[in-house]
């Protein structure tokens, strides 16, 4: 069986990676369906005694699982927004790059009547 | 020969060509909705983004045979801040592949496409040099082709050779019949998982819960993670492509198991609605 840790970590895990959802959608956190979704499956499959229970296993598998999905998406994202290309550079931009500037025209540059 | 210059002349000038352009990210949607919700329709479980049904690129109602699946597909949407980002909703594609079906493939060419992969099975193949990277290979992946071996009672073995192992036809037909107990969803899920891990091996292992995404992401890309620790890692290469594999893998696997719990799901809307409650 595949070594998850407890399950208590696993919600905590979640319950944190649907505040980061949440404050995307401008929301509360309560107010989502996956939320209540989230919380109500781990009350219901709550149990008191230590029992070695497969459904439970499964249950905790499947959160795990979606942990593992909501937190990946959102490193994947936020190292997507801070390294994707934002297509071919202007020849004002490279210019700058290497410390140089582009001539201004003596009339300025057209714009003005 | 004057009038055919003056000709020209008069012709209005053809626009000067563009300068080929490089690579330009494609335009997102912007987001268009502002609540998303579920309700429960003949086909299953729908999204409604404001008043407006969901429906996949073939124009197709969304509906999903599941309501848990249908609350993380719509927390996807939810998720969306001022543009759509399609290529980040790995379980709302999922569904759309499932739903569309865009390859026309049915039961039994999925079967075979999944079984075919055995042949290639990323685990199966191992090297020769360096003598701490076959160790590895040898410590990390064997244990997952013995408890394949032990689970389904078949012989898969591993090689060094440019062609692989040999995979004798009674394993081949052994998971063949396993695989044909999955429902056409679960399968496009498996599939899916294959495709991502590139093996056979490590995706059954996920679907029947004996490694987590976590250890089967780390188990697909053991040669990468040797190279990682000996020459150093890239953050924009090396942690952007873990991520991305771990999310798309993830959204496999549960794709997968939601898909089979149809059952289970009623039953805890019947309890639901139940006086008890």
């Amino acid at each position: 069986m595949a070594a998850l840790g407890s399950p208590l970590a696993t919600f905590r895990g979640l319950l944190r990676e649907l505040r980061y959802v949440s404050a995307c959608a401008g929301r509360l956190c309560r107010d989502m369906a996956v939320y209540r979704h989230v919380v109500q499956a781990f009350r219901a499959h709550r149990v008191t005694e230590e029992k070695l229970c497969r459904a439970q296993h499964e249950l905790h598998f499947q959160a795990a699982t979606y942990l593992c999905l909501l937190r990946s998406s959102r490193l994947h994202l936020a190292l997507l927004r801070q390294h994707r290309g934002r297509g071919p550079r202007s020849a004002h931009d490279t210019a700058r790059l290497v410390g140089l500037a582009l001539p201004s025209r003596p009339g300025g540059d057209g714009r003005q009547a | 020969m004057w009038r055919g210059c003056r000709r020209l002349l008069r012709a209005p000038l053809p626009p000067p060509p563009r300068p080929a352009r490089g690579y330009a990210p494609p335009a997102e949607r912007k987001r268009f909705y502002k609540r998303v919700g579920i309700s429960r329709g003949e086909g299953g479980f729908e999204i409604n983004l404001d008043q407006r049904k969901l429906r996949t690129p073939q124009a197709k109602l969304f509906a999903v045979p599941s309501e848990a699946l249908a609350v993380a597909v719509a927390a996807e949407w939810d998720a969306q801040q001022d543009t759509i980002q399609l290529y980040a909703m790995h379980l709302t594609t999922l569904c759309n592949t499932a739903l569309d079906n865009p390859t026309q493939r049915d039961k039994t060419q999925l079967i075979q496409a999944a079984v075919k992969f055995l042949e290639t099975d990323t685990i199966c193949y191992r090297v020769e040099e360096p003598a701490t990277l076959v160790e590895l290979q040898r410590n990390q992946w064997d244990p997952m082709i013995e408890w394949a071996e032990k689970r389904y009672n078949v012989t898969i073995g591993s090689s060094t050779s440019i062609t692989g192992p040999t995979i004798p036809v009674s394993t081949r037909e052994t998971f063949s019949s396993h695989l044909a107990s999955y429902n056409m969803w679960a399968l496009q899920g498996i599939e899916y998982v294959i495709n991502q891990l590139k093996s056979f091996i490590l995706s059954m292992g996920l679907i029947d819960r004996h490694i987590t995404v976590e250890e089967a992401v780390l188990l697909s890309r053991l040669e990468e993670e040797y190279q990682i620790q000996r020459w150093g890692k890239v953050e924009w290469a090396h942690d952007f492509d873990l991520h991305e594999l771990r999310a798309r893998t993830a959204a496999g696997v549960l794709f997968t198991h939601l898909c089979l719990e149809s059952s289970t799901v009623k039953h805890k809307l019947l309890q639901d609605s139940g006086p008890g409650r």
